[in-house]
Formats: structure tokens, C-alpha cells, sequence
């Protein structure tokens, strides 16, 4: 009967009731903060996408000796990025990512500049992917390039 | 008649609802040489409804992911009957809703219609226009091919230029690192579901509001109807203004038609994830003005990326924008305030750089 009573006299101080009552507040609140945060809380894992096992291997095929005629260029597949492979006028090969480092388009050689160019925001590179001219603000990271019989590997430069 | 009648009895005796639409019949709307601007949000609404409607249409034959969207839409485009036009409205509509939805909103700032107590009805209506943007983005993205591959590339990398939470947003909207099938499982969810239902809500509001404060005076009228209360001039909402609501939708709806009839909306080339971004590529027209700005920007301000700068000048001007109203008092003398030159010098600069971006190389 005490908290019937202390319910009719809000006046009286009826300490153990109040605590009583407060109790029950702080276990209901807690419990509901409880349960929305277990609500919550896979929900928020379950929107991170999970992360995939990229680039596999450090080097790839990138193409065939005699595929590419000079001054030209091709996109590889370098794991599950773009890459962008080049003869040089001169016959040379060169390889480099294809992910421009401004806005992340994919990058083409041009023939007529010889020089790397991103459609999107007209930015340039030189064949080395160092950025030359409009928004990019970094170099294409660089691959090296092997001849191996028929076939061309491109490789990840070793972090030095 | 009788029989309609005698529903009616019958519906009104189990809903109650005369109490409800009774405010609809007293609503009255201020008739003035500038009340055709207020044909714009209900073009906008109705706009909205045929992007529903159409959209719908187009679930029933349209499958989200990598290897099979593109060729759903051309499906849609070549085997379904009349699915072209279905699709050519959906999109024609999704670009003129867009139209109109500006139009809409510059038409309430010169008529100063966003100032107490409408602030509310002001800041649910940028919402929907930015919602109404993601719209455009995400759909853009659904038919896969290799312009909107970029453009979402583009778009969710710009996200990600943010400090501090842009990577993780980047990586939330593209459903991993890169813009692959994944993202398109995700905006397929946005445009279908989350969008809808957030600015179905929005609506409600936004038209509850209008319903509930009635319908703006620009203030100059204002001053000389107060002065001179026999110049006032106003109609009945209903069914007077409705009808001719009615006939202003029923235009669009044959400007609709025949831009969809006329020039039906292409399909482009399969998005190929190692292919060149294409030479000339561009974002749709009511993101050229942002897409200009950032390239004109330099790749360094000061210390500070030109990107970064950029996204977060544009990011600050949007969230002072949706604030707007609460900048000016609703003192007399500050009638002639500077919101209206701000609006001029948004909609001068938001043209200006539409045009060069459209023209630019």
C-alpha cells in the first residue's frame, strides 16, 4: 500500500517508494536502450560492406609482344583495378594504373599528345604518370614492365 | 446521382471526415498578375506521381546487378510493348520534375513566400529538392552503362573527398571500394525504397503545411491590400484554383508526352569497368554548374585539396541554404532585403556555369 500512498500525497516525502520507482525507471530505460542498441548496432555492421581480398597477385599478363603497334596504349586487368599499358614511339613498354588520381575515371593514352589523358576533367600525365596539367593532384602509381618470351608482365614496384 | 449521394452519407457516417476537409473548402488562394508561379509545386507533385507510377511500370521488367540491368533496359526498350515510351516518360519526367521543382523553389524566394511562419514549409521543400537530386543520381546509375558508370564513379568519389567521414560514406554508398555491381544493388535500394519513402513523408508535410498556413502574399501586395482592402482579390481553392491546377497539369502532361514521343531517351553502351572514361564525358544538367565549379578549381588551394575545398564549400552553401528563412527578420524595413539579390546571384551563377559547362570542352 506505500506507493498507493505515496501516489495520493505527492507532497510527503516517501523516500522508499521514490527510489523504488526510480529503480524501475533506470532498469526500463536501460533495458530499452539495450534492446535498440542490439537493434541498431547490426544494422550498422550489416550496411559496412565487407571488405574483399583484392589484387591477388602482384603481377599479371598484361598483354602480348606485338599486340600493341608503337605509340599506343591498352587497358589490363590489374586484379580488380585498371591498368594502363603503353608502347612508346620508340617501342619501349610502359605500364601504370589506370585509376586517374583526381576523381578516379578511368585514364586512356592519347596518341596524338602522347601523354596520358583522363576524359572527365581533362587531366594529363606524362608517360613516366606523373601529373602534368589539369586536376590531378598525384602521379599514376608506376609498374614495372617485363618482356618474357611472348608475353608481357606487368608488376606492383616493391614498397621501398 | 442519389446513389453517389447516399455512398457518401454512408462513408461520411463511418469516417467523419466533413470536419476534416472542411478547411479545404474555405481555402482561398490571393489572385494577383504573379499567381501563375503558384502553378509550379503542384506541377512539381504531379510530376512525382507519374515518376511513381512510371517507375512501378518499369519494376516489372527491370533486373538490378552488373551482368543483367543493361540488358533488362534494352528488354524494356526493344521486346516490352511500349516500353520505350514507358522509360523515355520516366526519364523525360524525372529531368522536368527536376525543372520544375527549381523553378518552384526560386520562385518562392522572389516572391519572398519562405518568411514566418512558413520557415518550415521552406526547409521540407529543400529537402525534397535535394532528395529529389538523389533521385536523379541513383536512377541514373540503374541502366549500367558507361556514362552513368563514370558519373556515379565521379559522384561517389567527390563523397569521398569529405574529411573524416567522406571515405566511409564513399565506401557505404558504393557497397565497397570500388563502383561495381554492388553499388547497383544499393542505388537500385535507394531509388526504390529509401528515396520513396523518405520524401513521400516529406511531402505530407511540406503539403499539410501549405494546407494548414494557406497561401503566400508577396509582401509588397501585402502592404497595398492592408491599405486598400477592396483591391484584394482572391479565389476559392476548390474547386476554383484545383481546376485550374488540373488544367496546368494536364499541359505538362502533353509537354511530357511529346518530349518522350519526340526524343526518346537513349539507352548508351554497356558500362565496362575497364574501358577509358569516354572523351567528353559530362554529369546530368542539374549537377554541371557543381561539376564546373570543382573543375575550375585548382588541385591546391593554399594547403588545402581544390576537391576538398570544393565539396565542402558546396556542402556549407546547401546547409545555409535549407536555413535561409531563419537569416532574415520579419522587420518591415528589411523588405528589400539581400536575400533577394542572393537568390539573383544563385540563379546567375547556377545558369552561368550550367552553360559554360554545357559549352566547354
Amino acid at each position: 500500500m506505500a506507493s498507493g500512498e505515496s501516489l495520493g500525497n505527492p507532497n510527503q516525502q516517501q523516500p522508499p517508494s521514490v527510489l523504488r520507482r526510480r529503480f524501475v525507471e533506470v532498469l526500463l530505460g536501460s533495458g530499452f536502450v539495450a534492446t535498440a542498441a542490439a537493434f541498431v548496432y547490426p544494422v550498422l555492421r550489416y550496411l559496412v560492406p565487407p571488405t574483399t581480398s583484392d589484387l591477388g597477385s602482384d603481377a599479371v599478363v598484361a598483354g602480348r609482344v606485338g599486340e600493341l603497334k608503337p605509340n599506343s596504349g591498352k587497358i589490363f586487368r590489374f586484379g580488380n583495378r585498371p591498368g594502363l599499358l603503353i608502347r612508346e614511339a620508340s617501342g619501349e613498354y610502359r605500364a601504370m594504373s589506370a585509376t586517374c588520381t583526381h576523381l578516379s575515371c578511368t585514364v586512356q593514352f592519347r596518341e596524338d599528345l602522347r601523354e596520358v589523358w583522363c576524359a572527365c576533367h581533362n587531366g594529363k600525365y606524362n608517360l613516366d604518370g606523373r601529373n602534368i596539367s589539369g586536376p590531378p593532384p598525384r602521379p599514376l602509381e608506376a609498374f614495372d614492365v617485363q618482356v618474357r618470351g611472348e608475353e608481357i608482365f606487368v608488376r606492383r614496384r616493391r614498397e621501398t | 446521382m442519389s446513389v453517389l449521394r447516399n455512398v457518401g452519407h454512408w462513408l461520411e457516417e463511418r469516417f467523419q471526415w466533413d470536419d476534416l476537409v472542411a478547411p479545404l473548402r474555405e481555402k482561398t488562394v490571393p489572385v494577383h498578375r504573379l499567381s501563375y508561379w503558384y502553378f509550379l509545386g503542384g506541377i512539381t507533385l504531379f510530376l512525382f506521381v507519374i515518376q511513381v507510377l512510371t517507375g512501378i511500370l518499369l519494376l516489372l521488367y527491370y533486373r538490378p546487378g552488373a551482368n543483367e540491368a543493361f540488358e533488362s533496359v534494352q528488354y524494356i526498350m526493344t521486346q516490352v510493348q511500349f516500353g520505350w515510351l514507358i522509360r523515355s516518360i520516366h526519364s523525360w519526367s524525372a529531368n522536368l520534375m527536376i525543372f520544375t521543382a527549381f523553378a518552384h523553389m526560386f520562385s518562392v524566394l522572389f516572391l519572398k513566400a519562405y518568411r514566418k511562419p512558413r520557415e518550415l514549409t521552406w526547409v521540407s521543400g529543400v529537402i525534397l529538392l535535394f532528395l529529389v537530386m538523389g533521385f536523379g543520381f541513383s536512377g541514373y546509375l540503374l541502366p549500367w552503362n558507361t556514362l552513368a558508370f563514370f558519373a556515379t564513379k565521379v559522384g561517389t568519389e567527390i563523397t569521398g573527398q569529405v574529411p573524416i567521414v567522406g571515405k566511409p560514406m564513399m565506401i557505404f554508398l558504393r557497397g565497397g571500394e570500388d563502383v561495381t555491381g554492388a553499388t547497383l544493388t544499393r542505388f537500385f535500394g535507394f531509388h526504390v525504397a529509401v528515396l520513396p519513402g523518405l520524401a513521400t513523408v516529406l511531402i505530407l508535410v511540406h503539403v499539410l503545411l501549405v494546407q494548414r498556413l494557406g497561401i503566400s502574399i508577396p509582401p509588397q501586395l501585402e502592404m497595398e491590400w492592408d491599405a486598400n482592402p477592396s483591391a484584394k482579390r482572391e479565389m476559392k481553392f476548390f474547386p476554383n484554383f484545383a481546376l485550374r491546377e488540373l488544367m496546368a497539369w494536364y499541359i505538362a502532361l502533353g509537354v511530357l508526352g511529346a518530349l518522350a514521343a519526340i526524343f526518346p531517351w537513349n539507352l548508351g553502351v554497356k558500362a565496362d569497368p575497364f574501358a577509358p572514361a569516354p572523351a567528353g564525358i559530362k554529369p546530368e544538367w542539374y549537377f554541371l554548374f557543381m561539376f564546373q565549379t570543382l573543375k575550375l578549381i585548382p588541385a591546391k588551394v593554399w594547403f588545402i585539396d581544390g576537391e576538398v575545398l570544393g565539396v565542402l564549400a558546396f556542402g556549407l552553401a546547401g546547409l545555409l541554404w535549407v536555413l535561409l528563412p531563419f537569416f532574415e527578420g520579419d522587420h518591415p524595413s528589411r523588405m528589400k532585403s539581400w536575400i533577394t539579390g542572393l537568390a539573383i546571384f544563385a540563379l546567375t551563377y547556377m545558369t552561368g556555369m550550367s552553360l559554360y559547362g554545357h559549352f566547354a570542352k
